[in-house]
């Protein structure tokens, strides 16, 4: 069956799809109620974020759209210091969407919520007509995590001297995922989409000293760390030869002259870490699901000269050094 | 686009190739250059350009030998 | 003499003290290896580094841009291209411009793909971008000779083909005083390494045909060092480029190109620089011959850096008024350009 204009028309269609498909994954004692808003109790620091999600394909190498909404919200939120507990989700269907596609999506946003430990409380469902092309969805969740009293939150601008940056794992694989299904190069690279809370949670819990944490999503490791440089007003100084790829990702990037310092993730976080903790921090990563690759690729240079703290650089593999700056353009494949 | 990498030819169709890019499969044209599967190739915007000849690879010994011939 | 070794060659190279070395890489694939791999940072400041016109979307003048643009606005007729040419500004706008205007302009990874579209609609013109050197001819011959094969009459190219010798030639005699070529990789895979010796010759510097890692970069550039002020050819990339090159490729492209002068952006018509189709098969070109007008955009000194003239950040323009997302000339728009790989590896 197919999404049609009639299930976004507020009548018996649109309350049968809301039962079938939303109601049936995400059921939960708040959401059940289907009231016009939900009521959760809450105190203290409250982390509220919101994220949309337009990717094509919409089911893709190791995951699909509502896996990656369920993620995104969640990794969002964990970064600041949160444990995630509330989402809403926001879908505008296509009409002529496979109704079989959208249950599919559906149980796989329900099915990481309930890994990420997370309920899905409230949502709305509106039907747009095709514009042409294959039928998609887009959905929107925003997130509500609730920040412990005695947390020290971590910021961007909050790297100190010596501080090191570990990266909790490959570089480049969704954003390869993606462009490569796009562009119909068959390969063996999946999505990386996955929510982080037991990374997050455990490195709180061990008291590791993390200064800064931010997921590795759109713009790539270089975007968040060149953040990162200029809100801290620090130099970070990579090494080349540590920085996690596969092979896979490495070749993908060498085919179409792309570099995996820029391209997305939807299941890694880069973190500074005061330098004493670095060790047992990689450790605490690589004994969390999705955190074996973790390792230190950098550390943090404040210079005495307070103008010249704004770099962020890599030792390549021959000793030879390189800014690595924004990014620009659209990442177009070279001809040459 | 031009690959400084090499692939790997792994199936041949007449003139049409398969090549490995360490997993990455890629279609390319074969009419350029004679190959054979196995062969390791450089691609250039779809087309095999060349083949790459094991026998000489460019180790780095070889390549000092050279710079010691310069006699300097 | 001692060993030579990886580190030997990084050590005399960040301590050369002798007189200063110019060296010029002529390829768009070694722009952007020499930058990833930092090298600049790893030489003397002796040794200077100078990325030549190897990227062929930067050496396009806008006459060329401007007639792609003409051509698909036509009815019923699609231009394709590679990803970096559609950005760059003709005279008053980029394909990109033309594509947002409703023009029917389509990017590609191969030019192979151009033969496809043209068989499955037989009713709709194709118009490909044919820009390149001697590395991408070839694969514009393979098009050209599957179209006769599959008798389709729907297809053309709007060339701007270029070679290395005589622009080679021009910016020794013309440029900013070059002391030894980094010989191009690809392009020598094709032409192969003995197409130097003359040049060389002719010109009293040396040529080392370089691969693509960081240690076979160290390696050439410290050979040409070494040969500086003697003429010579050195192949350091035997396991692709042969002294004959390819031959079947060059046979190709010899079957339904000719050589031709060429208009370079900034530098003029050079004569015997360029490759156009043959009279036979002029049937196959949209109109290529004749595209020489050039309009640099204000106070955009690509030319000079094209030829080592200037370096791109000595371009009052560089990084203020002329940056990726907002690029005034050609250098800083592909991501083999000189200028691209000078602003965002912060190479000074």
């Amino acid at each position: 069956m197919k999404i049609t204009m009639a299930h976004g028309s507020g009548g018996e269609s649109t309350s049968a799809l809301i039962r079938d498909v939303f109601a049936k994954h995400f059921h939960n004692e708040i959401l059940d109620k289907l009231e016009d808003s939900a009521v959760v109790p809450g105190s203290g620091r409250l982390a509220v974020t919101t994220d949309s999600f337009v990717v094509t394909p919409i089911i893709f190498p190791g995951g699909d759209i509502g896996r990656l909404s369920i993620c995104g919200t969640v990794n969002d939120l964990l970064m600041s210091g949160a444990k995630p507990m509330y989402l809403t989700c926001g879908c505008i269907l296509e009409e002529g969407l496979d109704i079989d596609v959208l249950d599919k999506v559906i149980g796989s946003m329900a099915e990481t919520a309930r890994e990420a430990g997370v309920k899905i409380i409230t949502g709305d469902t509106k039907v747009i007509e095709n514009k042409g092309g294959e039928p998609g969805l887009i959905i929107n969740t925003s997130g509500v995590g609730f920040i412990p009293d005695d947390l020290d939150v971590p910021g961007p601008f909050k790297l100190e001297d010596s501080d090191a940056i570990i990266i909790s794992g490959n570089l480049g694989d969704h954003h390869a995922a993606i462009l490569g299904t796009r562009m119909g190069i068959e390969s063996p690279i999946k999505s990386d989409n996955a929510p982080l809370c037991e990374m997050v949670n455990s490195l709180l819990t061990e008291g590791i000293r993390v200064h800064a944490m931010r997921d590795v999503t759109r713009g790539g490791l270089g975007t968040v760390l060149n953040e990162f440089s200029s809100s801290s007003k620090c130099n970070i100084e990579l090494v080349e030869n540590d920085l996690p790829v596969s092979n896979s990702v490495r070749d993908f990037c060498g085919i179409l002259g792309l570099d995996p310092l820029y391209m997305g993730n939807e299941g890694k976080m880069v973190l500074s870490v005061h330098g004493d903790d670095a060790k047992r921090a990689v450790e605490v990563i690589r004994s969390c699901k999705y955190g074996e690759n973790a390792c230190i690729i950098g550390k943090v240079i404040k210079n005495s000269d307070s103008s010249d703290n704004n770099n962020v650089s890599v030792i390549t593999k021959i000793g030879g050094k390189r800014v690595v700056g924004l990014m620009y353009g659209e990442g177009l494949p070279r001809i040459c | 686009m031009c690959v400084a990498i090499p692939g790997k030819v792994i199936k041949l169709d007449g003139t049409k190739a398969t090549v490995d890019f360490s997993g990455n499969i890629v279609n390319a044209e074969a009419g350029l250059v004679n190959v054979k599967v196995g062969d390791r190739v450089l691609v250039h915007a779809g087309c095999i350009i060349q083949t790459m000849d094991d026998a000489m690879a460019d180790e780095m010994e070889e390549l000092f030998k050279e710079i010691e011939d310069l006699g300097v | 003499m001692a060993e030579v070794t990886l580190s030997t060659i990084v050590k005399e190279l960040k301590e050369y003290d002798g007189e200063e070395v110019r060296i010029m890489e002529v390829c768009g694939t070694h722009t952007a290896a020499i930058s990833e791999n930092g090298i600049p940072a790893m030489l003397s400041p002796k040794i200077k580094l100078i990325s030549g016109p190897g990227c062929p979307v930067c050496v396009t003048v806008t006459a060329v841009i401007d007639k792609l643009i003409e051509l698909s606005m036509e009815e019923d007729t699609t231009v394709l291209t590679f990803g970096d040419l559609i950005r760059v500004k003709g005279t008053n706008k980029s394909l990109a411009d033309a594509k947002a205007d409703g023009a029917s302009v389509m990017m590609v990874y191969s030019p192979m793909e151009t033969v496809k579209l043209a068989k499955e609609n037989p009713q709709h013109k194709y118009v490909f971008a044919a820009i390149g050197f001697e590395t991408t001819t070839p694969v514009y011959a393979m098009v050209i000779e599957e179209a006769i094969r599959e008798n389709i009459t729907n297809l053309r190219l709007l060339t701007s083909l270029k070679t290395m010798p005589e622009v080679i030639k021009w910016v020794v005699k013309d440029g900013g005083g070059i002391d030894g070529f980094i010989a191009p990789g690809h392009v020598s895979a094709i032409t192969g390494s003995n197409e130097y010796e003359a040049l060389s010759k002719e010109l009293g510097i040396p040529f080392v045909v370089s691969g693509f890692e960081g240690p076979q970069l160290l390696a050439t550039i410290y050979s040409l060092v070494k040969m500086k002020g003697k003429s010579g050819v050195k192949n350091m990339y035997k396991s692709v480029v042969k002294p004959e090159g390819n031959t079947t490729a060059k046979a190709l492209v010899n079957k339904y190109f000719e050589p031709s002068d060429s208009s370079w952006r900034g530098m003029g018509k050079i004569k015997g620089s360029g490759m156009v189709l043959r009279e036979e098969y002029r049937s196959f070109d949209a109109g290529s011959i004749g595209l020489d007008e050039d309009h640099m955009p204000a106070g955009c000194k690509c030319a000079s850096v094209l030829v080592g003239k200037i370096s791109p950040n000595e371009c009052p323009l560089f990084g203020k008024h002329c940056t990726p997302d907002n690029a005034h000339g050609a250098c800083m728009v592909s991501t083999e350009g000189s200028c691209y790989n000078y602003f965002v590896s912060g190479r000074k």
